[in-house]
Order: structure tokens, then C-alpha cells, then sequence
């Protein structure tokens, strides 16, 4: 009797295309990734339902880590001259005696969170080796001796007359209020009232007033 | 498996008797080890991609002011003080503060409890609400910018212009604590608030709440 002959079908499945796609998303996840820059300090932000993005040029910022220590540091990637201007306004209100290197090194400094009298050390120290020294943070608890205000005064005078310049605070969440509030005071000294606070975005509660708010719709008229 | 099939046998020349027959090598490649590794990769990338960028909150305080004639005037009953402590305790009080026999308005909460009391707050300032004795340039300006956002309810949107919410955080009260309650403000759209240091009685009356 002639069977039914059944034929062979190989089980090898051509995974080319499938391979490809693959490939595809590994490249465009490897272009997309954007690392974070070296933090000397980890920071956990509190979380709030704004969605507002946070810029990264022209900007200066002040952190608070958990231990309430405040660092400073300038965003402005774009115009480095920003840089040397502050450091020289501060070298020479406060008489640091930097050399030229060190005070170019301070383009390198991610964050500064020192006294005056620790600005010298930290800057002849090569920007790599940073991270692994112990900075005490800005003295700003003091209140007759807020050094963020001499820095927030060298910065104001930097981007005099830049548009959209900002001041962002960091805070850590478990930071202690009077760290915050020293901050505040030292640019409420400076005449600068308007500041940007760093967060993580949190979900809109359901049936809150600010949920109503985002879904009007501009009046047709 | 993915391979690069290029017709590898079949279609030789026929050979003479004497010349020896090349060993015939296949051309499939074997890409498995390399589609692993292609895996690998992606999981690490997907995985280090920060796709949560921060966000800001905007913060505006006034300035400092001592000339008393500057300061903004207050409607005492239409205002909600709200005090930050130490472990995530919240106190509160409407009004003026008061704490005599018989009569007591500061009251405990908690962050999660605080939204309903600032609703209520808002809602009973919005129900005593009376025009006539309102700034009607300060309303016609809370109008218009409703009305700018595209708030179906402009016409009330002066009803809250009294409410008003004060937040003291005390020395022990966390930034976190800080910018949850800033963060209130704005889930509730309270469009009046101050940071205001805490007074002494105050900062008793939470240590004796407290106990210690």
C-alpha cells in the first residue's frame, strides 16, 4: 500500500530577520543612552507632579546631600568662559592665591563643596581624583558667615544678562529644612527670588484640582 | 540557526582519477555566540538608559520686608497654618491659633490626611465667599488669567482669592517634607502660600504634643 509519504520539514527557522531587529534596538538604545555624569555625592530627589524639564545649560546649581553638606557647581557646557569668570570673582574677593592651572581646573570640578580656605586644595587636585576627596560642604548654616552667598554673587555677576539663567536647588530628601532655608537666604541675599527645585516626577492624584487643570482646553473662539 | 547559507555543496567539477578531492568546509558560520552577545548588550543598554529625567518645581519667595505698610495683607480666617515636625508629622491650625481652655484648633495629621484638610479649607473659604467685599481688580485679574488657561469655571475662579495657606517647616522637618507640601499647593491649586518661619508658642505646642 502506498503510505502517505510526509515530508520532511527541516526545523531550522531563519532567524536573520528576527536577528536584525535586534541589532536595530541594541543600536538605537546604545545612541540613546546618555550616562550620567560622575556624582561625587548620590542624591534622591523627592518626587512632585510637575513635568516641567529641567535645563541644562545656563544654570547654576546648589545641592543638598543627605548630610546636609551644600555643594555648588555651574552648568554652562556651552560658554566655558563662565567658569574662569566666577573663580576669579571668587579669588579675588577672598584672596586664594589660585594658580592659572587651578583655576581651570575649576571647568573640570563637578561639584565644589568646600570653604574658602579648602577651594585651593580641592582645585590642585586633578578633577578624576575628586570624587574620592571628603568635601565638608559650603559653610552656610552660619548665617554670619554664608559663603554660598559670595558664590551666588560671583555666579549672578557671571551670567549677568543671560536669558533664562537659573537657579536650581538639589535637595536630598532627607535633608534637614534650615540646610534649605540657609540656601534660600543666601540667594534671597543676592536679590534673587525665583528659583527652580530638582524632582523626580510623581503621578497627578485622580480627581485633584491640578488633574482638572491639565485637561482644559484652550477657548475656540 | 541564523546562518549564511551560501550553496556550500553540490556543483563540483568533476575531478580526474589522479587529483585529490579538497576537503569540502562548509560556509555556514555559526552566529549564535554573537546573537547571545548582540542580548547581552541590549539588556545592559535598556537597563542603564535613564528614561526618568528630573523635573522642577518652580519656587518663588517674596522678599524680605520690614516696612509692615508692604506686607500682604491677610484675611485671618481665610488662612491655613500648616507646620512641619520632625518623623513626618504634620500639624495644623485654621485661622488664628488658639489654644486656651475649652478651645483648641491645632490639630495633627499626617502628609497623606493634609489634602483633604486643604480642600476642606478651600471649599469653606470659597462658600463665605462675598464680592462685595472683595478687591475687584485683584478678582477681575484671577478671572482673566482662568479664563487665559481655559478653565471652564472662570467665573469662580475669585471665589478662593481669600484662601491663603502658610507652611512652617521646623528645623527637624526634611526637604523631602518641604517639597511634598509645595507639591500639595499645587496638586490643590492653592494659589496663595508663604514659607514662614515657626513661631516659639508654636514650636511649643509641638514639642508637647510630642513629648519631649
Amino acid at each position: 500500500m502506498p503510505s502517505v509519504k510526509i515530508p520532511r520539514k527541516s526545523t531550522d527557522t531563519d532567524m536573520t530577520p528576527f536577528v536584525d531587529i535586534a541589532f536595530l534596538i541594541l543600536s538605537f538604545f546604545i545612541m540613546a543612552t546618555k550616562f550620567k555624569p560622575p556624582e561625587p555625592v548620590e542624591i534622591t530627589t523627592p518626587g512632585s507632579v510637575l513635568s516641567q524639564k529641567l535645563p541644562e545649560n545656563n544654570a547654576v546649581l546648589i545641592t543638598i546631600d543627605s548630610s546636609n553638606k551644600v555643594y555648588f557647581s555651574v552648568l554652562s557646557e556651552k560658554d566655558k568662559s563662565k567658569y574662569d569668570e566666577i573663580i576669579n570673582d571668587i579669588n579675588t574677593s577672598q584672596n586664594l592665591g589660585l594658580t592659572p592651572a587651578e583655576i581651570s581646573n575649576f571647568k573640570q570640578t563637578y561639584m565644589l563643596g568646600v570653604p574658602f580656605g579648602g577651594v585651593k586644595q580641592l582645585l590642585s587636585t586633578p578633577a578624576n581624583d575628586q570624587a574620592k576627596l571628603k568635601q565638608p560642604g559650603i559653610p552656610v548654616l552660619d548665617t554670619t558667615n554664608n559663603q554660598l552667598i559670595w558664590w551666588i554673587g560671583a555666579a549672578k555677576r557671571a551670567f549677568a544678562g543671560q536669558k533664562g539663567f537659573k537657579y536650581l536647588i538639589k535637595g536630598d530628601g532627607l535633608s534637614k529644612y534650615p540646610a534649605f532655608e540657609a540656601v534660600v537666604s543666601a540667594l534671597k541675599k543676592n536679590e534673587e527670588f525665583k528659583y527652580n527645585l530638582v524632582t523626580s516626577l510623581d503621578d497627578v492624584p485622580g480627581g485633584s484640582e491640578f488633574e482638572k487643570t491639565q485637561t482644559f482646553k484652550p477657548e475656540s473662539k | 540557526m541564523a546562518s549564511i547559507d551560501s550553496g556550500g555543496d553540490g556543483g563540483g567539477h568533476k575531478k580526474g582519477p589522479g587529483v585529490k578531492k579538497a576537503k569540502k568546509l562548509s560556509t555556514r558560520v555559526d552566529m549564535t555566540p554573537m546573537v547571545d552577545l548582540g542580548f547581552l548588550l541590549i539588556t545592559f543598554f535598556v537597563f542603564t538608559a535613564t528614561m526618568s529625567s528630573p523635573t522642577t518645581l518652580d519656587l518663588n519667595m517674596p522678599k524680605d520686608v520690614d516696612d509692615p505698610l508692604k506686607k500682604t495683607e491677610v484675611k485671618e480666617s481665610a488662612v491655613l497654618t500648616i507646620l512641619l515636625s520632625k518623623d513626618n508629622h504634620v500639624y495644623y491650625y485654621e485661622g488664628p491659633l488658639e489654644v486656651t481652655e475649652g478651645k483648641n484648633n491645632f490639630k495633627s495629621s499626617t502628609y497623606k490626611e493634609i489634602r483633604q484638610v486643604i480642600i476642606n479649607k478651600k471649599n469653606e473659604v470659597k462658600k463665605n465667599f462675598d464680592e462685595s467685599k472683595a478687591d475687584p481688580k485683584a478678582c477681575e485679574d484671577e478671572r482673566n488669567a482662568a479664563k487665559k488657561r481655559g478653565d471652564p469655571n472662570w467665573e469662580k475662579a475669585c471665589q478662593d482669592i481669600d484662601f491663603m495657606v502658610i507652611i512652617k517647616p521646623s528645623d527637624k522637618a526634611t526637604y523631602k517634607n518641604t517639597v511634598d507640601i509645595l507639591d500639595e499647593m499645587t496638586i490643590n491649586q492653592v494659589k496663595r502660600y508663604a514659607m514662614v518661619k515657626v513661631l516659639k508658642e508654636e514650636m511649643e505646642l509641638i514639642t508637647a504634643t510630642e513629648g519631649n
